[in-house]
């Protein structure tokens, strides 16, 4: 497993997932503060934002739609625009299979298949327990690892269908853990 | 100064300018789509490509800056080619139901493909999903036409700052729309048609009221009545190839009778009396600053333009205490008619019909809200935009350039040159200045023509100053007073002054607000297309209609002192409250 992101993002989505919306406009107008008036600070102040709710309710949106002065017709433009942002509450865990031109060549697009079959839902969905959702990607820049899929933020490399159980099992494994606890 | 060579022609022009501004300096018209004119280019539509030598690539004329000794070619084959492909490709996704839609006549897609000699499109396939939103009571959206050439975008967030529309999502599945694809009916729209009328296609259209006034007319019951707005006559004639600036209220009124209308009147009788009302609440809010040191509803804002309203009623909740509670013109008319001229003509208000003839898409809107119905009835009942107009006149089979001039009827059509200038950006300032001054001073304003030249023009926020010296006893109290008045054009300009008035409250008393570029000459129900030369030459009609007129001043109107003399008593009177003023509501600035 490879780690992209910075440990604090990590930390900050998986102690803070069950926050309310109410609760998280502070610590938002406080990204805010830090971002506003820089060219280009919407998308960070998103991400950060999904980092904390691990996804964008439209509430949130309009909220940072307001705070930063931009139309809410533009920040949902961006929304929508990139397949990492979400605006329905995803699964504990996010897997997204990339769709890039090397990893779709190299069998990306079977191992969504497998992943969708096993997980019995499709892209965009979350399963019945709220533990996995299916996204797909567009490229993260590992091409050289083809096919990828990222389950958070640890990246798997050269995936086959064949290894998708294996792959999810620490993931699993997780949840024996809650559901003991 | 920057020497480059287009088509073998020398060409010397600023460093900052683009290769499109210098073609056109030298009389090369380069096709262009998204473009418009006085802001940031986009380069969005590819259309106007040319070939620059040394460059790997096409470029984009309207974003591509000059640069010293560049050679380029905008009529090479490579560049007409690309340019051909480009909008093929545009009308390979373009629902092209030409023969039907309202565009057909001036659309510029069909234009480019016939410029570039296009006679087929070589390109086939499926096209993108595609929605009709008919949600909102001005505008509809018809996404299959959309060839997402963004200009609505732009005049919406960079003109307006409204911001109602953007690209949502990605790629084929690319849509124009409001946030997530949502109807327009559910989010903050001014519904000032700004976007139809730069709109290239049909993607973005009024929503017709023509078979409702059809249906009116074709009644014997009802009593159909029709008031033009001022903007309508210096621009008109333009639905009929006369040229911009051409004054045609005569044959408007010729016009507006051979379709049938029991009485044409005009929204100029309804701006006289807002001057009357919205001059006398100055005085009184300026008589409660100076006398009694309390009036904090200063300084006043203008009312008659309702994509300004909606706009104040979602952006600044915290001035509506400050915006004058006249209703505009179109409104004061239909309570006037439906109750006054009612009573005269002896017509039972639930028999007549108030049309109205509007160069705005928002007075749609207008018409509508639940606070114009003081009559007891829907005040106005529908709305034509000046295009809507035209087609009806068409529809009626009348010969509008053969058409005698014709005269509004009494007493709802008499009205001054101030009257008129409402059309264009300054122009109510003016009229009410002209009236204030009279009214306080007893003398006219001295100067030449009854103009206030720092109001005219097209600059976005202008200022003026006028003091009111030799009043007379009434008014004693602005003797050697200072009134200061700023005006802005467009809703971005109407932002700032706002914004710049939180931090000095008492630098103006009065200011004008109108929601499109050059007032309503360049409403957003104009005949297309509007730029700045066409505004221009559509103001300058008005002021000549104005400066033609006997009385030019609101207040020596005869059917004006005759309206208060017979039924509404004074201005601000008990009656005058009840049917000529209005209220505003705080609304949520991002409504999802």
């Amino acid at each position: 497993m490879t780690h992209l992101a910075t440990q604090q993002s990590e930390s900050v989505m998986s102690s803070n997932r069950e926050l309310k919306i109410e609760d998280v406009i502070p610590v938002i107008d406080d990204i805010i503060a830090q971002k506003r008036g820089e060219r280009g600070s919407l998308i960070p102040v998103l991400q950060s934002t999904q980092n904390l709710l691990g996804y964008l309710p439209k509430p949130i949106l309009i909220h940072i739609s307001e705070k930063l002065e931009i139309p809410y017709s533009e920040v949902a433009g961006v929304v929508t625009f990139y397949s990492f942002f979400s605006t329905t509450p995803r699964g504990k865990h996010t897997i997204r299979v990339c769709m890039g031109t090397a990893c779709y060549v190299r069998g990306g697009k079977e191992v969504l298949a497998a992943l969708s079959k096993e997980l019995k839902i499709g892209v965009g969905e979350t399963t019945e327990d709220g533990h996995f959702s299916l996204e797909v990607g567009r490229c993260f820049g590992a091409c050289g690892l083809a096919p990828v899929v990222m389950v958070d933020e640890d990246v798997h490399q050269r995936v086959k269908e064949s290894q998708i159980k294996h792959l999810l099992e620490p993931y699993l494994e997780e949840r024996g853990e809650e559901d003991e606890s | 100064m920057c020497k480059l060579t287009i088509n073998g022609k020398q060409v010397n022009v600023s460093d900052n300018s683009t290769i499109l501004e210098a073609a056109k300096s030298v009389g090369i018209k380069i096709p262009t789509l998204c473009y418009l004119e006085g802001l940031t280019p986009m380069g969005a539509c590819r259309v106007c490509m040319v070939e620059v030598e040394g460059r790997a690539t096409l470029v984009a004329a309207c974003t591509t800056p000059v640069q010293e000794e560049m050679v380029i070619h905008t009529n090479s084959r490579k560049a007409r080619e690309s340019r051909k492909v480009v909008v093929e490709l545009l009308l390979s996704e373009h629902e092209g139901d030409c023969q039907l839609c309202e565009r057909s006549d001036d659309c510029e897609l069909r234009q480019l493909a016939l410029e570039l000699g296009i006679r087929e499109v070589r390109y086939q396939g499926e096209k993108p999903p595609a929605m009709l939103d008919t949600s909102s009571v001005a505008l509809i959206r018809d996404s299959a036409k959309c060839i997402k050439c963004r200009r609505c975008v732009q005049v919406c967030s960079e003109v307006q700052r409204v911001g109602a529309l953007s690209a949502q999502f990605r790629g084929y599945h690319t849509t124009i729309a409001p946030a997530f694809n949502d109807a327009l009916e559910s989010i903050t729209c001014v519904q000032c048609g700004q976007c139809a009328a730069v709109c290239p296609v049909g993607a973005i259209i009024e929503t017709s009221h023509i078979e409702f006034v059809l249906k009116a007319l074709d009644n014997p019951q009802k009593h159909v009545v029709v008031q033009t707005a001022p903007a309508i006559r210096a621009a008109l004639g333009e639905c009929f190839g006369l040229p911009p600036g051409t004054l045609v209220t005569g044959k408007m009124v010729s016009a507006l009778r051979e379709l049938g209308f029991d009485a044409v009147f005009d929204t100029n009788f309804a701006a006289d009396l807002t001057i009357m009302e919205e001059g006398t609440e100055l005085l009184t809010r300026l008589r409660n600053h100076f006398i009694l040191g309390q009036e904090t509803r200063l300084p006043q804002f203008t009312s008659c333009s309702p994509g300004w309203i909606n706009y104040a009623e979602h952006y600044f909740p915290e001035i509506l205490d400050k915006i004058s509670t006249c209703k505009s013109p179109q409104q004061m008319f239909g309570a006037m008619a439906k109750t006054y001229y009612a009573q005269k003509a002896n017509v039972d208000p639930a028999d007549m019909v108030v049309v109205s003839v509007m160069p705005c898409t928002a007075k749609k809107f207008e018409a509508v809200r639940p606070e114009m119905r003081s009559s007891g009835y829907q005040d106005v009942d529908y709305v034509l935009t000046t295009r809507e107009l035209g087609d009806l006149i068409k529809m009626g089979g009348v010969d509008f350039i053969a058409l005698p001039d014709g005269e509004m009827d009494s007493p709802l059509g008499l009205s001054t040159g101030a009257a008129d200038i409402f059309a264009n950006t300054g122009g109510v300032m003016e009229a009410a200045l002209r009236t204030v001054h009279a009214v306080t001073t007893g003398r006219s304003l001295a100067s030449e023509d009854l103009h206030i030249e720092a109001l005219a023009g097209l600059e976005g926020v202008k200022t003026a100053s006028v003091t009111l010296s030799g009043t007379v006893d009434a008014w004693s109290f602005l003797e050697g007073k200072e009134v200061k008045v700023a005006v802005a054009h467009g809703l971005g300009n109407a932002a700032s002054v706002v914004e710049y008035i939180r931090d000095h409250p008492a630098e103006f008393q009065f200011i004008e607000v109108m929601t499109c570029p050059g007032g309503c000459i360049g409403g957003g129900g104009q005949p297309r297309f509007t730029t700045d030369a066409v505004r221009l030459a559509r103001i300058g009609a008005i002021y000549q209609e104005d400066e033609g007129k006997p009385l030019r001043q609101s207040h020596d109107n005869p059917a004006i002192q005759q309206i208060y003399a017979e039924f509404l008593e004074k201005p601000l009177s008990h009656k005058s409250h009840e049917l000529l003023h209005t209220t505003y509501a705080k609304k949520e600035k991002v409504t999802p």
